[in-house]
């Protein structure tokens, strides 16, 4: 292993966590594979993941979906992996580094080895079931420990002690926080608002202690733990987390001499380099102008400026904002710059509390009132935005600074889109700034969604939405895109008000349709905009078939002859094959029907077959066979159910826990030929190693030991976007429920040609508000979307074999009305033993 | 890109009408391809039905210019600023279905023929071979 490689330089990197990965990543983007030859070494056993979302895993997310990467991630970029290997000293003076397995040597040299959370020298805190909130075996940990246990105690009531607060409560505890300072978030908030927080804190049923020091912990009467104060009194718990802060995990730099902050951390310059230049740190370990930055964006930048300083490039870390915005069992915190105006001499400060509807708000402004210095919020985070570009762009404060903390009626006085300046920034998680916002519109993104898929911006904790909403509206409108919704010139209404319409007025077909509520200035024929989306409309709520007289003409193509056209003008054929289960029979007769009609041939994603080439006038006869032999057909040309992709689940799989393919049977069956704004896809996954990549789909079913997990809104394609989950551990009843009124609402409020996943990011509220429509019915609207679903249900009729059994349908099969050559145009030539397009 | 041709202007004796199908062959507002014999060759028409309207037949190339495929008669039949048009159901142009005109590129023109009832039968202009 120890062969240093004569063209490429050795570069290791230690630590396998969020900003480790990130300097990896960052390392690929600027081709330092080229010069590197890298290894990463990793304590956990776990590929990278998100720290930040930790959480997420009591909620259900497994490690492999809170990764950061791929599982080849690493291969594919030719980067060794060595993960359950932790390096246990650095020898300088021969370049190496030391693990249990052996000596690696090194050119230059990263340490990313984060933090690990302080447990206060207490006695007793290493008695069983003293955990910490860290890392997901910390989380195994204390799930574990949580089924033996009724009550639960967190030390430490900073922001990582109340998310550990909040999972202990999710774990069905009966729930305390104990705080040594003499309120909750002593670093985020100041004494009124730590009263705040505490009051709405424990409305929740959690009990709050603070100025209380832990003595000992010792053998419960009642419960597992005695915890003891300094006052004697004491507090009894099964289960204790510590979460008191965290330290630099800085023993290796320690060990091996390099320049150290008095309280721990090392140091590092701006290009992150150590006092050993072939040396350098990022993250939480490292400690730059006397501050260890506690935040994953800080991280991300001094990882960025490492892959320049280790690929000659220009680029320093020059500090980072710790600003945050947080929501902590549901209470809204936030904190800007200097929030307590503690490190600002002069600075002056405006409070606005409100004790009945518990919000408190704080400016610190500069002495003479122009500049905005910093900001505290408790209650309600709407405000955070508008102050946070005040406050990063150093824009100059309104007249009378207090008009941005003040309730007003229509909220928050927002900042104007147009105020801002190009530089600055919207997104922090992913450093998006308004330029970029812009510059993804010009390069045609005209909604929310596109843009957000574009440029990542919202899409890491999601704080920026509502500015990041006020800035795209505010561009497309500037650059007069989407001002007017309508659908087109033949409807002043959008594609969510003609369904209302349809639906209310139960009108059945287009003509009626735009008779009663088209604009008066045009012919009245429709165009390609509306016909198709009222096609679709209609098919949603009524399901007769596309074929009837009214309906031919405002198909696509592809619906029209329920094919799908390629680029010479033949169709391809693909016929439903559920679950993507098929018998050997009816193998043989696909096999049959493309042989005789010379079909190209080929698998597709979904697990079916697709046949290509046929002619318009084949098409009947090809679907005769294909029905005689007991196919439907497969709605590859509709905007509608496609497939429902499964593995084979239980009955054949050593890991499967469910029976995958028959819930995937059960679904496709249900929803097949459903017509919806766009193509849906499926998947049912027999367990958690998701093989049938549910997670990629528009509805995805993962199987849990004890029923389904539910994940909506995903898409692979050209943008791709995980599903998320939605809900968990339901019977196979609840699970088609959900999936019945997902559908429904997505039908009912979807733009045109707008995939889930699309209408999820535009969806206003998002994925809380979903859930709150579907699960908790906030609507009233739940039995009414069941039904509506049934019916669709109810009247499915296979459209291919509804055709052919009507001669006045078949007629329009012809490629020409006086005459039966086939089209001259169409030429093919052999490759690899088929028949493709010359 | 150009593929139109200038007609003549038409006088009746330049002209002779042809019996191209019936009406029944025709979908109501939508399209069907038929084959023709003119002076330059047998060439493909794409024939749109409009009952009811000021004009009821059109009769354009079934060639699509830009797909270079025989697919236009399989195109949705609309109006956009008041004229009738088809779009085309590869890359979705549209096709003004009095003058062939493409709305997107009006260099760019399919042909067109007179055509018209008698009785039953769908009538067509053809210039005389
Ligand atoms: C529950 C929770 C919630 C959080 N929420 C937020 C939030 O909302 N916003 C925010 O900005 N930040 C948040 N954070 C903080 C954020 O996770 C950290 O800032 C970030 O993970 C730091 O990245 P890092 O790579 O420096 O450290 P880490 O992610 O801790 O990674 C360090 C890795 O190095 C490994 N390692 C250590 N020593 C060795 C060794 N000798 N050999 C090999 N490997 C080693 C460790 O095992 C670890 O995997 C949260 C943290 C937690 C725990």
């Amino acid at each position: 292993m120890n062969i240093s490689h004569s063209d490429k330089q050795q570069l290791i990197v230690i630590g396998n966590g969020m900003v480790g990965h990130h300097l990896v990543e960052q390392l690929v983007e600027r081709g330092a594979t080229e010069a590197y030859r890298i290894i990463v070494f990793g304590e956990e056993r776990h590929l990278a993941y998100d720290r930040v979302h930790l959480s997420e895993y009591f909620a259900g997310r497994d490690a492999e979906s809170l990764a950061l990467c791929a599982s080849d991630y690493y291969a594919e970029h030719g980067i060794e992996l060595r993960l359950s290997e932790a390096v246990t000293g650095i020898d300088r003076d021969n370049g190496e580094v030391v693990t249990d397995k052996g000596r690696y040597a090194y050119d230059r040299l990263v340490l990313a080895t984060g933090s690990y959370p302080f447990v206060p020298p207490i006695p007793g805190n290493d008695r069983p079931n003293c955990l910490v909130y860290r890392t997901l075996e910390d989380l195994d940990a204390i799930r574990a420990a949580a089924e033996k246990a009724t009550t639960g105690v967190v030390v430490g009531g900073g922001l990582l002690g109340l998310e550990a607060a909040n999972a202990l409560r999710g774990l069905n505890l009966d729930t305390a926080v104990v705080e040594f300072a003499p309120r909750l978030m002593p670093m985020q908030v100041d004494s009124e608002g730590g009263e705040l927080l505490r009051e709405k804190i424990e409305s929740l049923g959690v009990q709050v202690l603070t100025e209380r020091a832990t003595q000992r912990i010792e053998d419960g009467g009642a419960s597992f733990h005695r915890m003891v104060f300094q006052d004697d009194k004491v507090l009894e718990t099964d289960l204790i987390v510590f979460s008191a802060g965290i330290r630099p995990r800085d023993e290796l730099a320690r060990e091996c001499g390099l320049e150290m902050g008095e309280r721990g951390g090392v140091v590092i310059d701006d290009h992150c380099l150590t006092s050993d230049p072939a040396i350098l740190a990022v993250g939480e370990v490292a400690l730059w102008n006397n501050s260890i930055f506690g935040l994953v964006g800080p991280g991300y930048q001094m990882a960025k400026a490492a892959a320049y300083t280790l690929t000659q490039g220009e680029l320093t870390f020059r500090g980072a904002d710790m600003s945050t915005k947080l929501k902590l069992l549901g209470v809204d915190v936030g904190s800007i710059g200097d929030a307590h105006g503690d490190r600002s001499p002069g600075a002056r400060m405006f409070r606005y509390l409100d004790q009945i509807k518990q919000e408190y708000r704080k400016l610190v402004v500069s002495s003479d009132g122009k500049k905005l210095l910093g900001a505290m919020l408790v209650g309600d985070n709407s405000y955070y935005d508008t102050l946070m570009q005040y406050y990063s762009n150093g824009l100059e404060l309104p007249e009378d600074p207090a008009s941005l903390i003040l309730p007003s009626t229509e909220g928050a006085p927002a900042l104007g889109a147009d105020a801002l300046p190009e530089t600055a920034t919207i997104c922090s998680c992913h450093n998006v700034t308004k330029g970029d916002v812009c510059a993804s519109i010009d390069a045609g993104c005209t909604d929310l969604g596109a843009v957000k898929l574009e440029t990542k911006a919202s899409t890491g904790c999601g704080g920026c939405a509502a500015l990041l909403k006020s800035v795209v509206d505010h561009e497309l409108e500037s650059r007069g895109v989407e001002v007017d919704k309508s659908i087109c010139e033949h409807f002043a209404y959008t594609r969510q008000e003609l369904y209302g319409i349809v639906r209310v007025e139960g009108i059945k077909t287009f003509s009626e349709l735009i008779e009663k509520h088209g604009s008066s200035q045009t012919q009245g024929l429709g165009c390609d905009i509306c016909k198709p989306a009222v096609a679709s409309i209609l098919a949603s709520c009524f399901n007769e078939p596309i074929t009837d007289a009214s309906h031919i003409p405002l198909q696509d193509t592809n619906d029209t002859f329920m094919a799908n056209m390629q680029k010479n003008g033949t169709y391809s054929v693909v016929p439903r094959v559920p679950g993507g289960e098929i018998t050997p029979d009816k193998l043989i007769a696909l096999g049959e029907v493309a042989k005789k009609y010379q079909l190209y041939t080929k698998i597709t994603g979904g697990q079916r077959v697709d046949l290509f080439g046929a002619q318009l006038h084949d098409l009947p006869d090809i679907w005769q066979e294909l029905i005689d032999a007991g196919f439907e057909t497969g709605h590859a040309y509709g905007k509608a159910t496609r497939t429902v992709k499964s593995c084979v689940g239980s009955t054949w799989c050593r890991y499967g826990v469910q029976d995958s393919v028959g819930m995937a049977l059960h679904i496709e069956n249900r929803y097949k030929g459903l017509r919806s704004p766009h193509k849906l896809k499926f998947a049912v996954s027999g367990c958690t190693r998701e093989c049938a990549e549910a997670q990629s789909k528009d509805v995805g079913v993962i199987a849990t030991e004890n029923g389904w997990n539910l994940y909506v809104c995903g898409n692979g394609g050209m943008r791709p976007r995980h599903a998320e989950l939605f809900a968990t551990d339901l019977d196979d009843e609840t699970l088609i429920k959900y999936i019945d009124r997902f559908l429904m609402f997505y039908i009912r409020t979807a733009d045109r040609l707008q995939r889930t996943s699309v209408w999820r990011e535009n969806l206003d509220g998002g994925l809380d508000y979903l859930k709150d429509v579907i699960i908790h019915d906030s609507l009233g609207i739940g039995e009414e979307l069941e039904s509506q679903m049934q019916e669709v249900v109810d009247r499915y009729e296979c459209e291919w074999a509804n055709a052919l059994k009507d001669p006045a349908k078949l007629k329009r099969f012809r490629s020409y009305v006086n005459d039966d050559r086939p089209d001259p145009n169409i030429i093919v030539t052999e490759e690899r033993g088929q028949l493709r397009p010359a | 890109m150009s593929t139109a041709t200038v007609l003549k202007t038409e006088t009746e004796a330049d002209v002779s009408w042809q019996t191209l199908c019936i009406k029944s062959d025709l979908v109501a507002f939508s399209g069907v391809a038929a084959w023709i014999e003119t002076a330059e060759g047998p060439a493909q028409v794409a024939l749109f039905y409009l009952p009811g309207h000021e004009t009821e037949l059109y009769a354009v190339d079934h060639h699509d210019p830009f797909a270079n495929a025989n697919v236009i008669a399989r195109g949705i039949v609309g109006d956009l600023k008041g004229q009738p048009v088809v779009a085309s159901p590869i890359y979705k142009q549209h096709f003004r279905l009095k003058d062939g005109v493409c709305l997107e590129d009006e260099s760019v023109q399919l042909r067109t023929w007179p055509v018209r009832f008698e009785g039953d039968q769908v009538m067509i202009a053809i210039e005389a071979l």
